[in-house]
């Protein structure tokens, strides 16, 4: 509870201030309640200023003006402190991962030092670049000579002929992907390719390439920047958090595009696992290992050639399909010794065959007891990747409902609402049995199982309400109104709870989380 | 168009004249050429063995580096060196995309790795060889190494 006073606290001071009763204001569903009779202009304070949950994090989503200008600013800002040129500033800043703070103290301390380290020499402020005819010049890339040749190079002096220069530069750009830190051609040499050079040697549409990926190193750079995942955004997100706390907080954000994604990992939204639970059974779930485990459960090896056997009926007599081998499946014996207990071996009970007895029960726990976690997982994974036609079935009911019922298109949005909320609930859902999978067993994770179940059986109920006919769909609008705001709440209150004991290092995990 | 003009006036430098140890064995088109190297100095390591040297240019040489790998036969082993692997893959910087400037050639490649024979004392793999032979199925150019040597 203390975290939770921290974050209401701004606002229970308010209310204690406005009100008379301050009773139960600590709690948080009280608290909820009284929000319903609460004056105006209070509604309206909170409006502006909703409370943040305990899972939820601070970010901001930025677009490619936005981060263009940002990007821009910063440069100039720093070009007018440092004295140098914009396209060395720039050289400068993305030299040192845009650490602006620890690019002014290296510069006071050593100037010539970072400059050298950043490629750029001596100063750049004199002598920029030009394209000129050598007497007697051979290009060391093609090997080409002849007093019509055009050539370039940079402060370092590594001159080269201007077709093969651009080439050069092509390559990198177009087919490496590299901007910003594009060195010269010359062997050794660390001077990088500014953008004034850039300019002076290749055309538009490279160049056009050139910026572009320029900011995307913006953001891949800065760490506290990450561009959403979806398809073909352009946004990019600023939050906080940094690696070191992934093992304490799962940094959900939801970009301006409408995608839910993980800042620390850039993976679709995963609460409640945190991070490295998530890469571990992803891992799992891919690996063939599972395969293997089902494979060693399920099946034993001809004792003479080793061809995997699976025995799915029928007596004990084995005959190996392969090498003719005949034994018994019991204590894989051979099967002449045998005597006539077709269906019943007495030779059972040797110390080998206990032992291997007891590893084969043991793989096969652990494999039921994976495969209960994943079926549900996949399940609400299934269920997710029917996302879409859910999406589309509730427009076409919401459709329907209106020219049966008369109904406005405001007073069907219900349907909407409740079909955003399954999908948002069985997100979480999803990731709850992966997370489970994980935990040791004790009392918190009992109390995480209920929370878990009571999600489970809201998000069930409602989603059963959506397969009701059209017609009784406009008497059930306020059941699935409440169900809506139930399996919201359902997945806040496992959420916070989850957060809560994340951030207080309550968990106790069965593996290491590193 | 790049390549082969540029190709063809290594291929002219290296029929005039060749450092020692140096051999030129086949180079028929502009896109897979053989070479051989031997150690010169008395290096107990190399004495006595030839080694066979294959690479393969793309369209964009020298811009891009060739692929370089030594290969086996009958009469040619591949060198023991702890940048080595046994089938014949080459760990060194100069080959890689970060390491590769475009004023080197089939000539210097071929000196940078007799220097590197050279100057070897351990007739060793490098770690992990045996898995990295079994498993690898990336051509070099698309193998990401990590330089942890900077002597080489």
């Amino acid at each position: 509870m203390d975290s939770d006073d921290e974050f209401n606290s701004s606002q229970v001071s308010e209310d204690e201030f406005m009100q008379d009763s301050d009773v139960d204001l600590v709690d948080d569903d009280s608290d909820f309640d009284m929000d319903q009779d609460d004056v105006g202009f209070e509604t309206q304070d909170k409006d502006i200023k909703p409370s943040k949950q305990a899972y939820e994090v601070d970010f901001k989503v930025f677009d490619p003006e936005q981060i263009q200008q940002t990007q821009d600013k910063q440069i100039t800002d720093v070009s007018a402190i440092l004295g140098q040129p914009p396209e060395a500033t720039a050289i400068l800043l993305r030299h040192l991962r845009w650490n602006k703070e620890r690019l002014i103290d290296k510069y006071m301390e050593d100037q010539d030092g970072i400059l050298e380290s950043a490629g750029l020499g001596e100063s750049a402020t004199h002598n920029p670049p030009k394209i000129i005819r050598v007497k007697g010049f051979v290009c060391d890339i093609c090997c080409e000579d002849g007093p019509e040749l055009d050539t370039f190079a940079m402060k370092c002096g590594h001159r080269f002929c201007v077709g093969c220069y651009r080439q050069y530069l092509y390559t990198k750009i177009k087919d490496e992907g590299e901007a910003a830190r594009i060195r010269c051609p010359g062997d050794g040499c660390n001077r990088v390719v500014d953008s004034k050079s850039l300019d002076l040697l290749v055309a538009e549409d490279l160049r056009d390439r050139y910026q572009e990926l320029l900011t995307r190193t913006y953001v891949d750079d800065k760490e506290n920047l990450r561009w959403c995942p979806a398809p073909n955004c352009v946004y990019a997100v600023e939050c906080g958090v940094k690696d070191k706390e992934l093992k304490r907080i799962v940094p959900t954000v939801h970009c301006e595009c409408g995608h839910y994604f993980c800042f620390g990992c850039s993976l679709n939204d995963h609460q409640p696992a945190p991070c490295a639970l998530v890469k571990k059974w992803l891992k799992k779930c891919e690996d063939d290992s599972e395969t293997a485990n089902w494979i060693s459960a399920n099946t034993k090896e001809c004792p003479k050639c080793h061809s995997t056997i699976e025995k799915n009926g029928g007596c004990n007599h084995m005959t190996c399909r392969k090498c003719r081998h005949e034994f018994c499946w019991m204590c894989m014996g051979v099967w002449s010794e045998h005597g006539t207990s077709w269906y019943n071996c007495n030779r059972y009970e040797e110390k080998s065959g206990s032992e291997a007895r007891d590893a084969q029960a043991k793989s096969r726990q652990s494999l039921e007891r994976y495969l209960h976690y994943y079926n549900r997982y996949a399940n609400h994974e299934q269920s997710a990747k029917l996302d879409k036609d859910i999406y589309l079935k509730t427009e076409k009911k919401m459709q329907q409902l209106q020219n049966t019922t008369g109904m406005s298109w405001i007073e069907v949005q219900f349907l909407d609402t409740a079909s955003q909320a399954l999908q948002q609930c069985r997100q979480t859902l999803k990731w709850t049995y992966a997370f489970a999978y994980y935990l040791a067993r004790n009392n918190l994770t009992e109390i995480f199982e209920d929370n878990q179940k009571d999600l489970e059986m809201a998000v069930e109920n409602l989603s059963e309400m959506f397969e009701k006919p059209i017609d009784q769909l406009k008497g059930l609008k306020v059941d699935m109104m409440d169900k809506t705001a139930y399996c919201n709440k359902r997945r806040i209150i496992l959420l916070n709870d989850t957060a809560e004991n994340l951030k207080q290092g309550n968990w106790e995990f069965n593996v290491s989380m590193s | 168009m790049f390549a082969s003009k540029r190709l063809q006036k290594e291929l002219a430098k290296l029929h005039e004249k060749l450092p020692p140890g140096i051999t030129l064995i086949r180079a028929d088109d502009f896109s897979e050429w053989l070479m051989d190297i031997r150690v010169i100095d008395s290096n107990p390591l190399y004495q006595g063995e030839v080694y066979r040297l294959k690479f393969n240019f793309s369209q964009s040489y020298p811009i891009e580096a060739p692929e370089v790998v030594f290969v086996r036969d009958e009469s040619h082993p591949i060198p023991w060196h702890p940048h080595v692997y046994s089938n014949g893959i080459i760990c060194l910087d100069l080959l890689d995309r970060q390491g590769w400037s475009p004023v080197h050639n089939v000539e210097s490649i071929c000196v940078s790795l007799q220097s590197m024979l050279t100057s070897n004392t351990k007739k060793e793999r490098p770690p992990g060889d045996e898995n990295f032979v079994r498993y690898n199925t990336q051509r070099p150019r698309d193998i990401n190494f990590v330089f942890h040597d900077k002597n080489v």
